[in-house]
């Protein structure tokens, strides 16, 4: 079937190229119907990635954060018509100790392989997770950042000693605003603390314990554990502020994306024999549980309605690049393209 | 799916006999490794309010076709091969007498007509003829006219040019409500008949209503075999 797939060919260019799906017994087709930007597609579309990188990965269609109806599944798994949300993380290989996202031989979609921008998507039984049918489409869109943060709570988990009275989540963009949430569901008798540069997005962090502006954080907090989600050319800031009120032996989570180097307070990260632990994607489990954690505590998607921003839909090309342009402009939110293309 | 009242037809034309120099019909010719034809069916199968996708073929290449289905198409249930008309309206008409055999034809029966040559199809524009021929009652998939057009009636001199602001190229689908379609070109005279050069003009002589739908630029008719080449252009780099 020749499948309409929608690349990225040089930065603010879309293009419609044609590639033939081979249908087989493995294979499920998917109709992507929700699909959300993320600030990684947008580096790509800005061409705000280093030129090497441009010139090595496009043309490549974008987005990983996608939901569709499966269409076809030879292995008979779903039922045509289910309601999906889709993997882009896609490993070829399996590895006992190392998670299928740090795996090095793995591909992710939109990073190096086409991602969803696709008229139908071909991809396998492990890579699509059921959603629940009253799911709201323009929330479950975003599924893949919020399993991102699931990942890194569960990584957090894990690795941090079992002292947790208090987190602090710095950021108060999407990553910020999910990690917080989710920490505050998850373990509801931890102090959820969030560090901000924005008065207004901090209000809508309604279920946070506090909030409090960087540069008006009481000298007496003091945080257990830390979790960065500022990225950019902020990062360094933000960690070094973390490790200036973070308790002994606590565990900096870093999820913040960077193109750039960010020097650290060393010293201290020695002298309070800090961890560090960044983390990056997620994995099948992370979406499957994710999906259970959302089936019982429902109130969960009520309060991620909050970031869903605009909706557009997409019947045409440019309505793609439309969208990206508003993405670009938003104070907050996740865009969401409604796939009619 | 069961029960949608909604059907594919491909109407794959062509001439010839199996047998002899004779020029293969079109849709026989491969792009990315599989024929035309395929591609086109596969669009259709993928769709799952498609009740069934009827496939048009003149009669000396019903079997050849019925062998590609066999071979390529991963739900041939879905799928059946009859034979064609000798005009593109009257086999539309024998897709309609056929769904009328199953004892499937009502009055809200939407056929969605398409050319087997054209594969670059896309989801919406199918999803979009189903939706206005349910709406409209027909629908005919077009894009804008990016040539002036020009009018010669004695094919030597101008008569008109029309402006191009208003004027649109026909692709496929086209689509319809089938007993609307049939009664109407039952009641065409001959003469009416004989000036016909494709099914919407069934609707609009009888003044009846024909929503336009968006087409693509890519949804091309691969005729010649330069539309071929665009063809492998259009499929694009295979990472």
């Amino acid at each position: 079937m020749l499948n309409a797939v929608y690349q990225l060919k040089e930065p603010r260019q879309f293009e419609m190229v044609f590639k033939d799906i081979t249908f087989d017994d493995k294979h499920i087709i998917v109709r992507p119907t929700y699909l959300s930007i993320c600030n990684a597609d947008q580096r790509y579309y800005q061409g705000l990635r280093p030129k090497e990188v441009l010139k090595q990965k496009l043309p490549m269609a974008l987005i990983h954060e996608a939901v569709g109806r499966v269409v076809y599944d030879p292995s008979e798994t779903f039922k045509v018509g289910d309601f999906v949300v889709m993997i882009p993380n896609l490993p070829y290989e399996e590895d006992e100790v190392i998670a299928e996202n740090y795996l090095r031989s793995s591909r992710f979609r939109a990073s190096g392989t086409d991602g969803f921008l696709q008229e139908y998507v071909s991809t396998t039984a492990d890579r699509i997770v059921r959603l629940p049918d009253n799911i709201n489409p323009l929330v479950a869109a975003f599924t893949e950042i919020v399993s991102v943060s699931f990942h890194a709570i569960d990584r957090f988990v894990k690795t941090a000693h079992v002292r947790r009275n208090s987190v602090g989540v710095w950021g108060d963009g999407n990553v910020g605003y999910i990690t917080s949430l989710l920490l505050k569901t998850m373990y509801p008798e931890m102090k959820v603390y969030v560090m901000g540069m924005n008065e207004s997005k901090l209000n809508d962090f309604t279920f946070a314990d506090e909030t409090y502006l960087v540069n008006e954080i009481p000298g007496n907090l003091h945080i257990d554990h830390g979790f960065e989600c500022v990225g950019g050319n902020g990062a360094h800031r933000a960690i070094n502020q973390i490790i200036d009120y973070i308790n002994p032996e606590g565990t900096i989570a870093i999820l913040g994306v960077s193109e750039d180097l960010a020097p650290i307070n060393t010293r201290m990260v020695l002298e309070k024999g800090l961890k560090i632990m960044g983390s990056s994607r997620s994995g099948r489990n992370d979406f499957v549980n994710l999906v259970e954690l959302y089936k019982k505590n429902p109130e969960i998607l009520e309060y991620l309605e909050n970031i869903v921003g605009e909706q557009i839909v997409v019947r045409e090309v440019r309505d793609i690049a439309r969208a990206f342009e508003k993405d670009i402009h938003k104070l907050i939110g996740k865009t969401i393209m409604v796939w009619e293309k | 799916m069961k029960g949608s009242n909604v059907f594919g037809v491909v109407l794959a034309g062509g001439k010839g006999t199996r047998m002899g120099n004779v020029e293969k019909p079109k849709q026989f010719m491969e792009i990315g490794n599989k024929p035309i034809i395929i591609h086109t069916i596969e669009k259709f199968v993928m769709n799952s309010t498609f009740e069934k996708v009827l496939v048009l073929s003149p009669k000396q290449w019903i079997k050849h076709t019925e062998d590609l289905v066999r071979k390529y198409i991963v739900k041939p249930e879905c799928v059946v091969v009859i034979e064609g008309g000798n005009t593109r309206n009257e086999t539309i008409m024998n897709s309609i007498a056929y769904i009328e055999k199953l004892g499937k034809l009502n009055n809200d029966t939407i056929i969605v007509t398409h050319d087997s040559v054209r594969p670059f199809v896309t989801h919406r524009i199918l999803e979009e003829n189903i939706r206005y021929a349910m709406e409209v009652g027909a629908c005919d998939t077009v894009i804008p006219a990016t040539d002036t057009i020009v009018e010669s009636k004695d094919h030597t001199l101008i008569s008109a040019i029309p402006d191009r602001s208003v004027m649109y190229q026909g692709q496929t689908p086209q689509s319809f409500k089938a007993v609307k379609l049939r009664d109407l070109y039952n009641g065409l005279t001959a003469e009416e008949k004989s000036i016909l050069t494709d099914a919407c003009k069934i609707m609009v002589i009888k003044g009846e209503k024909v929503r336009l739908v968006e087409g693509e630029v890519s949804n091309i008719k691969i005729t010649y075999p330069y539309d071929l080449r665009v063809a492998e252009a259009l499929l694009g780099n295979t990472q």
